[in-house]
């Protein structure tokens, strides 16, 4: 591994369970354990993986007033959802865009009282700090925790947490609660990357490892690499930053919409006001010319990121696969891409080149595999 | 007589036919395999060009053709289960059989010996 990539608080976990190690945004990280990543997929949906995303940035906005909801407001003058109205103790998906509407990155908004913490893409975290100083820096400090980032997930992921911290169980899909951890003051969300039930933990760096090894003592626990955690969230039809969202993406487009609330479209009381709004706005009266489509290539063949999409077998190319590979749940190959909006409808029969070969893909409803969350 | 490539693939030579797979180790770097193409038997093979691609969950890759020659089989097990490649890379799991255009074109491969320690 080269000198310039940093390890996470867990590295010496990571190899005591036999991490195959790759560099990745900047860190060294587990891309499989000896289970394999067939394997580590399938029984995060049926118990519970254990996942270090310590890489991810972790970044806490204080008021300078004291009063959370200046910190809202300012925040709301970079992202197109409701942070106003977010209570505390409770966690939102959100995106930054640049003056065009362009997708700069994606993230998570929790409400822990006294400040908001957002969780934002390895990536992109250097960008995203200095951005976030740049524009409210008036309103609010801006801190990067020094803090390790698990997640949990799985329909054993609530029966695991439990057994270390029994508040848990009371909470529901997207809850936030700073509790007590091992003696360590942690902030969990119900949350994920996976389309399962589960938590997302941040704990100071030398708890790490114990909390870890913790989890991992429960044998419904197995430590999961990148590898699988790639393939759970697209079966979830979730989004990766880099690849089927980016500045030359939008989020009509990319199908995250449902992000953008009426509170923040025209007629809301507080409508526009973000980077790139008057494009934004008019694209969710007008509909994107384009769209992002689950896709499920008819042959065996996987189809993978970049692969070209085509209406027929003959044409040029209308669009492209931004995500693609097996869905080890489905046993089958899945892909999500771009395509135009007349084409984009569930059950549309396209084409996709992979090695000189157009092969027949239909477009299919996200996500692939339904969601496991604790709603109620 | 087992042979070894620089891009890990064995062959096993028997006259003028060889049996083409990937390496244990090679399987093991890819991980789970979930798909596999090979060659189409008749097809002729030029030494270095992609003649098999076996994909795991994560990546496509190409396996190149370690001689030049004529594809006499496949192995349609490898198809149908992409995972006894994996398990069995250097035994059930071969790939394709190749009638070599000049046996000589082996001399320069690695024996079990030397693929261990260039694998290492």
């Amino acid at each position: 591994m080269s000198p310039d990539v940093a390890c996470t608080p867990l590295h010496a976990l990571h190899l005591r369970h036999g991490g195959r190690m790759v560099p990745f945004a900047g860190y060294a990280m587990p891309v499989q354990y000896p289970a394999g990543l067939l394997k580590e997929h399938l029984h995060t949906r049926a118990e519970a993986g254990l996942f270090d995303v310590s890489h991810m940035g972790q970044i806490r906005l204080t008021p300078r007033s004291g009063d959370v909801d200046d910190v809202a407001r300012a925040l709301e003058t970079l992202l197109p959802i409701d942070v106003l109205g977010l209570k505390p103790g409770r966690q939102r998906y959100g995106l930054l865009l640049d003056a065009s509407g362009g997708i700069r990155d994606d993230l998570m908004v929790a409400h822990c009282g006294d400040s908001l913490v957002l969780v934002v893409n390895a990536a992109n975290k250097v960008a995203d700090e200095a951005y976030l100083r740049a524009h409210l820096a008036d309103a609010c400090t801006v801190t990067v925790l020094a803090r390790a980032l698990v997640a949990l997930q799985g329909p054993g992921a609530e029966a695991a947490l439990t057994r270390l911290a029994p508040e848990v169980a009371a909470m529901r899909f997207m809850d936030v609660r700073m509790l007590g951890l091992l003696g360590a003051s942690a902030i969990v969300t119900r949350s994920g990357y996976t389309g399962e039930d589960g938590f997302e933990i941040s704990i100071p760096e030398d708890k790490a490892e114990a909390l870890a090894e913790a989890l991992l003592a429960d044998p419904a626990v197995l430590p999961i690499g990148l590898g699988a955690r790639d393939s759970l969230r697209l079966e979830a039809g979730l989004c990766l930053h880099g690849n089927d969202i980016d500045p030359g993406t939008d989020p009509v487009e990319a199908g995250l919409s449902w992000a953008i609330p009426r509170v923040r479209r025209r007629g809301g009381v507080r409508a526009g006001g973000f980077p790139g709004a008057a494009r934004i706005l008019s694209a969710l009266e007008d509909g994107p010319s384009r769209k992002r489509v689950g896709l499920r290539p008819e042959g065996p063949t996987p189809v993978r990121a970049g692969a070209p999409l085509f209406a027929d077998e003959t044409g040029t190319a209308v669009g492209q696969v931004t995500s693609g590979g097996f869905g080890p749940s489905l046993q089958a190959p899945i892909a999500m891409g771009y395509l135009p909006a007349a084409l984009a409808a569930p059950g549309t029969r396209v084409f996709a080149e992979v090695r000189g070969k157009r092969l027949a893909v239909a477009v299919a409803a996200l996500p692939f595999v339904p969601a496991g969350f604790k709603r109620a | 007589m087992r042979k070894f490539t620089d891009e890990h693939e064995w062959l096993d030579c028997t006259g003028e036919v060889a049996t083409v797979g990937i390496t244990t180790h090679a399987a093991e770097q890819l991980g789970d395999l979930v798909f596999i193409e090979l060659p189409k038997v008749g097809a002729k093979l030029t030494k270095g060009e992609a003649a098999a691609v076996v994909e795991s969950v994560k990546a496509a890759s190409d396996v190149y053709a370690p001689v030049s020659g004529e594809v006499i089989a496949v192995n349609e097990v490898a198809v149908t289960d992409p995972s006894s490649v994996g398990t069995d890379p250097q035994g059930a799991g071969w790939l394709y059989r190749i009638r070599l255009d000049d046996p000589a074109s082996l001399d320069g491969l690695m024996d079990e010996a030397a693929y261990a320690e260039f694998a290492k």
